[in-house]
């Protein structure tokens, strides 16, 4: 390892934050247990600290350091602040649950940090071993969120079942990176790119490792035919964690599959268009379908998920710069829905009671007509109605394959999202147009609700101006990917 | 032009309603009810009265977008916040804005629960409806024209009847199919011609299999909303269902919207497709206006009946907009399929006030239960009489002019299209005042009939507007033909161009 071009500068967040988990363990252990709000308050302070450090340091072009291990450039920035954004939400919302449950423990802090970490290491990877480092980590921290509560059944259950099937997924990556590597002699992605397009390697060895890794990705993303992970998970873990596994981590596979496909890979796009194809064709379908017939609304967003992945692949099988811009845009905007949608079943469960059945959000309007309010906006943004900041979402994505001339495959999609209005419509239905069954008052913190309401109020904003978000979303990928 | 102080008069005009809905939806629950009521009610009538200056600045010595805005957007999809009205759009931007007005009276006591959900829907509804007319830019009008389905579904779902949910739920997706398929045409335009700006449609050259492809997509979309038969089966629900004010808006304004966009996008940007349907549009319309007709006969829910009326009726919309002589489209039936959406917007607007305010003393919509109406209530009978002969398309009404027209158009082009066209004036005479002489007229039918009471002011209002409407419209029809006079000539002439790829 060359040592003379480390610029520990450029990965000052990934820095701090190691630095801010290791000081927070500490300090973890001299806070009696009736004052764990000291570490949740240091753990808020950490994620604003990282969005400051990270907006003054927004680089201007790619750089990279660690021998080339580490990338920083704007695709990473906006991402993590993204990624630091959607963590405060997790943790204000979950605040009033986990300590109800008696989840509010520094462990449960330190583990959503070191999850952080693993995903910025992830997105800022520019080398397989970086990748793969900082996929375990976030890994791993999650398998230990999801199984918390020890004495859960359901979330050990979930915990076991997503170790089992994200091993077998890790496994399928690293045979893929591994061919990669016998194929082009090295790790590194960009230097990858470059062997693969001078035209001296063993294409078959590279397409069989690409199968691999397509499979991989999937697997992380939860796109069919590698869902069956997804809705069992989603249900079985505590809803703060389900929340936490459906926002930043989305946000974190997405960088995942442009810089493996992307930037490694693209010379062979054409083989990963077609599998990206299929995978998106199934995920839409299979994903929207089966939605309609569940009535745990956390199954329910599991599937909704399934199918948003699709259109997130979408952007990313038109393989064009305008293409991956739409899937980043339609991942944050994603992720920002579906805390919404999470943050209002916390808000409604109480000690002893989760709010998990459709019939649970009965009358919901009755009850607190703002919280439906926030609500109707999640549901018809999922569903892409307009002026709601999810249509936009799935207008780009939409326009960028029908640009590359697949105008069936947009059909099917404009299909599959009608199906998918179908679901979120009944939400809304049960909200607005069902009497309540559950007459308990709903008792919320002051700053829950108010994080809550901005959050919900920004999906109708970013739709009625949506013009600066999307802009830069354009404007990062434009400048990180250098397209060959 | 010397109209530098309406430059933004239609952006006022959109979101006046919608900032008024906003306002009555934060003056909370039910306990400050009569407090809604007045802000919505000054919100509505304020904004009609910024939407009159377009019907009185309008010049009519010339066609084109008048009153136009354009800012940039959405810069990286290419996406402009483009507004502008001809004369056709301009017509139900007012209409639309009228209309609110009587809603919001109409909803003034019969709404108890919830009110200032219900007065905000409206009010918003309103407003997304001004955008969708005065959009200039295809994606711009999507998003208005899509969500307006959010306030109508919760009107429906929230204030309906009993099976409410089960007809919102259609309305909701039976319109978005359509819609979303439309939205996959604009891309695709927007892709031949690098923009999404209407005009640079318009000016688009397609192929003969894209355009039928197009066509489709339009065709799917707008016919759901106006309906044309066989994708009408939403609207007697969702009518049925809906309270009083959802009613007359659904009748008024939005079917017009489906057939505004036969008019804006269909037939300027795919002519010769449209020209290659042709046939097949008239032969739905007129299924339409005899099948329907004949089917409305034979309803027992008088909100039924007015709806299949108003299918009936908006048959002789698309009638009169794919009349072609070889490739030239009739003026006549253009500018009377206008005429009857504007006519239509009035009567059945009151004909829905009608059968309300005898909704609201029984609380039935059959038949059967009244009889005898009108020997308790004089006023109300004279009222709906109006409106039924108007409905029925009498001479000096407002609803003969438009079906006059577009007769006169068919008798040019075909004659047995004006010859099956004609008969609604038969059948709607039929159903309409056989409805009417079962209801009002005869012996009082039972006691709750003989317990009912005369229209109160605020109905007398509202009754008293909109037969001014009738009876005006009927008499000088030319204050509205003037005004479109240029438009729809503009629109014959760019239609009557083929558009294919020269080879």
């Amino acid at each position: 390892m060359n040592w003379s071009d480390l610029n520990l500068m450029l990965a000052l967040p990934e820095v701090v934050l190691l630095l801010a988990i290791l000081a927070i363990l500490l300090i973890d252990l001299f806070i009696p247990e009736d004052r764990k709000s000291v570490t949740y308050g240091l753990t808020l302070l950490t994620l604003v600290g990282l969005t400051a450090v990270q907006i003054v340091g927004f680089p201007a072009a790619p750089a990279t350091t660690f021998s080339t291990m580490y990338i920083s450039d704007p695709l990473a920035s906006v991402v993590k602040i993204a990624m630091y954004a959607a963590t405060f939400c997790v943790l204000v919302y979950g605040r009033q649950y986990n300590a109800a449950r008696g989840m509010e423990r520094g462990d449960y802090y330190t583990l959503t940090l070191f999850a952080l970490l693993g995903m910025n290491v992830m997105v800022s990877a520019s080398s397989f071993l970086t990748l793969y480092m900082g996929l375990e980590l976030l890994s791993l921290a999650l398998y230990a969120l999801i199984a918390i509560q020890r004495d859960s059944m359901p979330g050990v259950e979930a915990s076991m079942k997503y170790f089992v099937l994200g091993a077998l997924a890790s496994g399928l990556l690293l045979y893929g990176i591994s061919m990669v590597y016998g194929a082009t002699g090295t790790l590194d992605i960009a230097t990858v790119a470059r062997a693969i397009h001078a035209g001296n390697t063993n294409a078959l060895l590279l397409t069989f490792g690409l199968v691999f890794l397509v499979a991989g990705l999937c697997f992380k993303l939860g796109a069919v035919p590698f869902h069956m992970w997804v809705p069992d998970v989603y249900h079985g873990s505590p809803t703060s964690v389900t929340m936490m596994i459906g926002a930043a981590p989305k946000l974190a596979a997405f960088v995942f599959i442009l810089r493996i496909l992307v930037q490694g890979l693209d010379a062979l796009a054409v083989h990963w268009q077609g599998m990206l194809v299929l995978v998106s064709i199934l995920s839409m379908l299979i994903g929207n379908v089966t939605a309609i017939a569940q009535t745990n609304i956390k199954r329910m967003l599991a599937y909704s998920t399934i199918s948003h992945m699709g259109f997130l692949l979408l952007g990313v099988l038109a393989a064009t710069p305008e293409g991956y811009s739409a899937a980043l845009y339609y991942a944050v905007v994603y992720v920002f829905t579906s805390l919404v949608g999470f943050g209002i079943l916390l808000v409604l469960s109480r000690k002893g009671f989760d709010c998990e059945k459709l019939s649970d959000l009965a009358g919901l309007n009755q009850r607190n007509s703002w919280y439906a309010l926030l609500m109707l906006l999640a549901m018809f943004s999922m569903a892409g109605i307009p002026p709601m900041a999810g249509f936009y979402a799935k207008f780009a994505v939409i326009s960028a394959v029908a640009h590359i001339g697949m105008v069936p495959l947009a059909v099917f999609a404009v299909l599959m999202s009608l199906i998918g209005a179908f679901y979120y419509l009944r939400v809304v239905k049960v909200i607005y147009f069902d009497a309540a069954e559950d007459n308990n008052e709903i008792t919320v913190a002051g700053d829950i609700k108010l994080l809550l309401s901005l959050n919900a109020v920004a999906l109708l904003v970013f739709g009625i101006v949506p013009d600066r978000l999307i802009e830069v979303c354009f404007a990062a990928v434009k400048q990180s990917l250098v397209l060959m | 032009m010397g109209l530098t102080m309406f430059t933004n008069l239609l952006s006022l005009v959109i979101w006046a309603p919608i900032v008024a809905g906003l306002l009555v939806l934060a003056t909370g629950g039910d306990q400050r009810a009569g407090l809604a009521r007045w802000v919505a009610l000054v919100g509505s009538v304020a904004s009609f009265l910024l939407s009159l200056p377009l019907y009185t600045s309008f010049t009519d010595l010339h066609g084109g977008m008048q009153f136009e805005e354009m800012r940039p957007w959405i810069e990286a999809l290419n996406i402009n916040y483009h507004l502008g009205v001809d004369g056709i759009s301009m017509l139900f931007v007012v209409l639309n804005s009228f209309t609110t007005v009587l809603v919001v009276l109409a909803g003034w006591q019969v709404i108890e629960k919830r009110v200032a959900q219900y007065m905000a829907a409206f009010l918003i509804m309103s407003g997304l409806i001004n955008g969708a007319f005065a959009a200039l830019d295809a994606i711009l009008f999507y998003v208005f024209f899509e969500a307006m389905l959010i306030p109508m579904y919760l009107i429906i779902g929230v204030w309906g009847g009993p099976r409410r949910v089960y007809a919102s739920i259609k309305f909701f997706l039976y319109t978005l199919l359509g819609s979303l398929l439309m939205l996959v045409a604009f891309i695709y335009l927007s892709r031949q011609t690098g923009s999404f700006e209407i005009a640079s449609f318009h000016d688009a050259r397609l192929a003969m299999n894209v355009q039928v492809m197009v066509f489709i997509a339009f065709f799917l979309s707008f016919a759901v909303k106006v309906p044309m038969w066989p994708v009408h089966t939403w609207l007697p629900d969702a009518h049925v269902e809906a309270p009083t004010g959802g009613s007359m808006v659904l009748a008024a304004i939005t079917l017009k919207i489906g057939a505004y966009g036969f008019l804006r996008f269909a037939l300027p940007i795919v002519p010769d497709a449209c020209h290659y349907f042709a046939p097949a549009m008239v032969a739905l319309s007129l299924v339409a206006v005899v099948y329907i007709g004949l089917v409305a006969l034979v309803q027992t829910d008088m909100k039924k009946l007015v709806a299949y009326s108003s299918i009936s009726h908006m048959g002789f919309v698309t009638l009169g907009m794919f009349m072609f002589s070889g490739t030239q489209l009739n003026a006549w039936a253009v500018e009377g399929a206008l005429i009857q959406m504007v006519s239509h917007g009035f009567v059945s607007a009151a004909m829905f006030m009608c059968i309300g305010v005898m909704y609201d003393r029984v609380h039935s919509r059959n038949i059967a239960d009244y009889g005898g109406v009108a020997n308790k209530m004089p006023i109300f009978a004279s009222f709906m009489m109006l409106f039924s002969m108007a409905n029925a398309g009498l001479p000096a009404t407002s609803g003969f002019v438009g079906e006059g027209m577009v007769v006169l158009g068919a008798v040019q082009v075909n004659f047995w299209y004006a010859f099956l066209a004609a008969t609604t004036l038969i059948f709607g005479a039929a159903y309409t005042l056989w409805m009417y002489k079962r209801v009002l007229f005869g012996e009082v039918a039972n006691s709750h009939v003989a317990d009912m009471k005369d229209v109160n002011k605020r109905e007398f209002l509202i009754l008293a507007i909109l037969a001014l409407m009738v009876l005006g419209m009927g008499l000088y029809p030319q204050a509205f033909i003037s005004k479109m006079h240029f438009s729809v000539n503009d629109l014959i002439a760019h239609v009557a161009q083929s558009k294919l790829v020269d080879h």
